[in-house]
């Protein structure tokens, strides 16, 4: 592995553009601030995205006649690793949307050979972006009880209805979507699994402003939009069995990768130092705020060993596994609660909106805190895991999703 | 559960099955009714001696296997799991951890085979207050012309009463502290039996001009250094009796959220405590991979071993609060009578949560090694 590292720290290095360095690139690639990004690192962004394209590396463990890179997981970790310790970013991933994350791997296990070869090569490369249609207003922790209709009309289904917390679907080229093809089935029997281009006359994306100042999400409205019917992913209503797996997916890409992240760049004890100062034992001088920091560590350390544990144990192979559930609720209580930590470090400086009074970075803070507030509702909300958890992994009753 | 060895997982399932058959927490409950003094089973002792679990952290030329850290924690676990009450943390992990860092040869050679047959029984006699604090050390150690005079008394000395030695740690006239043995019967030492609430053997140790030669001394570290190291791998082998302690009584609560009715299903049913066995089971992982990587650390020489002691502690010790409470509470009244094990396990995880400094103890040493 070794000999592997070194290839690729030495390609990373070769091939990661100068022009890119500092470079908020996880807002540019998530389609937030790439308005706003200038020419130069338009252009560098995409000599990087077909330099990664090229070596398969945007979905390293994709077969590589796919476009993947044909890896292990272990390598594939190894690449991601390289990256960030240079101090580069893969942009692939979050220019697709939902699709390297969870589209990608989902249509590996159900999809055709030519749904295969149709879709996955435009999502490993970045040049397709996904977004996923799943909740909807009366939809949401009780999924199945979506209502959007898609009706066999030959050659294609009809869609009509709305979706909501549609990430990225303003800017999406392509959706996967949970829709009802029968009524008259149990509630998880009659749902099947679609996808559709977002280009149509039959679709509309109407952003939502959210706390944060952001869009990232969208209402998407289905008018009578065409999904081909060689789009259809896996058998007709069976898509819960699809949109399960795609959840596991999902669960695992929220189990707390390494992200690029204004409350990280500076350790909440060294900005505690900045902020606060120390007492003569050399000790935190607020002493309260030094036992929550302390615990905040302590709870990412148990959290990070928890998942290099998870993954020893599977051997390597990272499973879609219950102990997803686990984690992405670990994750998100570090990450919120250090959110807050960093907001009460700073004081009157921790509650900017805008202009010249607070710093950059500052600002940065108080969005990323609001925007995190999401973590533990979206992709299953802290309860929903719970439930998971104590009805796959301790064999408790279920007491959801009855019918 | 970390990965382990073919041999590590086979001295695994050996302590398991061992401890279920012939030392389960029933044995610990008829030892308590007939035993006021606390101690331990002789019997389940020499057995220990003989499976070999008190040289795995002796050298092989010492007549141990020297298997580890992880090896022993794994076997405290299994301890923790069923109450067992014995000597072998005491002695045979934190006595042979102070020899083996801090003795000479003669001094391996004279104490390292006699922990492992069984013949000597050591403890570490630290704390000199109510609350346990490193540095509130007040026993002195007098240098003599041929060795030295020890003066102070200690409190809530693990196996006590047990012990055939004990590891004393007393300032030096340097001003650091040093680890001296001290033989149980030495001139000067008393002791008397503290009646804790877990029933184990606890004592209260009295030196008074006590006279010890020079091999008493445990040189081969400084002084400070070797009881720091000390008292780290102490913590984290507590750890992982207590993740033991932790482990069982939420297999006892999930047991009982799966069997008891009321309202005509059974409770665990209810979403409120489907999702509190949700959140210790939880709980429970965060705790297991924590104190398993305090005893990893240990093993690996890692940089970082004393920090990951602390967190070893107080993340262990954080689950195993919450889970004794809900162990008791979720049983509901039977939770509260003597005759069922669920007070064994609560009095049990209080007594460890305050043996070897408790989790804001751990917590502060773990900002301290982070420099703030």
């Amino acid at each position: 592995m070794d000999g592997f590292r070194n290839d690729v720290r030495g390609c990373v290095k070769e091939n990661f553009p100068a022009s890119l360095a500092g470079v908020d690139l996880a807002g540019i690639a998530g389609g937030e601030s790439g308005a706003r990004a200038s020419d130069e690192i338009k252009a560098g962004m995409e000599t990087w995205r077909q330099r990664l394209a090229e070596k398969g590396w945007g979905a390293p463990t994709w077969p590589v006649e796919f476009g993947g890179g044909g890896l292990s997981d272990r390598e594939a970790d190894i690449i991601g690793e390289e990256i960030f310790e240079a101090g580069a970013y893969n942009p692939i991933p979050h220019m697709t949307g939902m699709g390297v994350t969870m589209v990608g791997p989902t249509l590996l296990e159900y999809g055709t050979d030519e749904q295969k070869e149709r879709h996955l090569k435009g999502i490993a490369s970045g040049e397709v972006r996904w977004c996923l249609g799943l909740s909807e207003p009366n939809a949401g922790s009780d999924l199945a009880s979506l209502s959007t209709k898609a009706e066999d009309k030959g050659d294609y289904f009809a869609l009509n209805g709305q979706k909501i917390w549609t990430s990225g679907a303003h800017i999406s080229q392509w959706c996967g979507a949970l829709v009802r093809t029968d009524t008259d089935a149990g509630k998880r029997d009659g749902i099947s699994f679609v996808m559709l281009p977002m280009q149509q006359d039959g679709v509309e994306t109407r952003p939502i402003r959210l706390i944060s100042g952001a869009s990232p999400f969208c209402e998407t409205y289905f008018t009578e939009a065409r999904a081909e019917k060689g789009d259809l992913l896996g058998n007709l209503n069976d898509g819960w069995s699809v949109v399960k797996r795609l959840l596991q997916h999902e669960r695992q890409s929220q189990t707390g990768g390494r992200g690029v992240s204004m409350i990280d760049a500076e350790p909440l004890h060294v900005k505690a130092q900045r902020f606060v100062g120390l007492d003569e034992t050399g000790a935190l001088a607020d002493r309260d705020l030094r036992q929550r920091v302390v615990k905040n560590y302590m709870d990412a350390a148990a959290h990070k060993l928890t998942a290099q544990r998870i993954t020893d144990e599977a051997a390597g192979r990272v499973e879609v596994s219950a102990a997803a559930s686990i984690l992405k609720n670990s994750n998100t209580r570090v990450a919120q609660n250090k959110a807050e930590l960093a907001l009460e470090i700073m004081g009157s400086q921790g509650v900017g909106w805008s202009g010249d009074d607070f710093a950059e970075d500052e600002l940065g803070i108080v969005r990323e805190w609001l925007s995190g507030k999401a973590m533990s509702i979206y992709g299953g909300s802290y309860e929903v895991q719970n439930n998971i958890i104590s009805k796959n992994v301790l064999g408790l009753p279920e007491t959801t999703q009855k019918g | 559960m970390a990965a382990l060895t073919e041999e590590q997982s086979i001295l695994k399932d050996q302590a398991s099955s061992w401890v279920e058959t012939h030392l389960p927490v029933q044995k610990f409950r008829e030892f308590r009714n007939s035993n006021s003094d606390g101690g331990f089973d002789p019997q389940a002792w020499s057995a220990m001696v003989d499976m070999g679990w008190t040289g795995i952290l002796v050298p092989e030329s010492y007549g141990g296997s020297e298997l580890g850290y992880l090896t022993f924690g794994v076997i405290l676990e299994q301890l923790g799991r069923q109450l067992c009450a014995s000597p072998l943390f005491a002695s045979a992990y934190v006595g042979a951890t102070a020899i083996n860092l801090g003795g000479s040869d003669a001094q391996k050679q004279h104490w390292l085979p006699k922990i492992v047959d069984g013949s000597e029984i050591l403890t570490l006699a630290v704390d000199e207050q109510s609350r346990h604090q490193r540095d509130r050390v007040e026993s002195t150690a007098q240098a003599t012309g041929d060795g030295f005079t020890i003066n102070g008394a200690k409190t809530f000395v693990l196996e006590g009463m047990s012990a055939t030695a004990l590891i004393v740690a007393a300032r030096t006239e340097e001003g650091s502290v040093g680890l001296f043995l001290v033989p149980a019967d030495a001139q000067g030492l008393s002791r008397q039996a503290m009646h804790t609430l877990d029933s184990r053997d606890y004592a209260r140790v009295t030196l008074s001009s006590v006279s010890v030669s020079s091999e008493a001394y445990l040189g081969a570290m400084p002084a400070g250094e070797l009881y720091e190291a000390v008292l780290n791998r102490a913590a984290a082998g507590i750890a992982m009796e207590m993740l033991g302690v932790g482990c069982y009584s939420f297999e006892m609560t999930l047991d009982y959220l799966k069997t008891r009715k009321q309202f005509g299903k059974v409770i665990g049913s209810f979403q409120a405590l489907g999702h509190r066995a949700a959140e210790l089971y939880s709980a429970q992982e965060m705790a297991r991979s924590c104190a398993e990587a305090g005893v990893i650390a240990i093993d690996q020489g890692a940089d970082d071993e004393a920090a990951m002691s602390a967190l070893s502690k107080a993340k262990t010790g954080e689950f195993l609060f919450d889970m004794s409470n809900q162990l008791i509470q979720i049983h509901g009244g039977i939770g509260m009578t003597d005759e069922f094990d669920a007070g064994l396990y609560l009095k049990r995880a209080r007594v460890l949560e305050t043996t070897f400094g408790n989790q804001a103890h751990h917590r502060d040493r773990y900002a301290t090694l982070l420099g703030f």
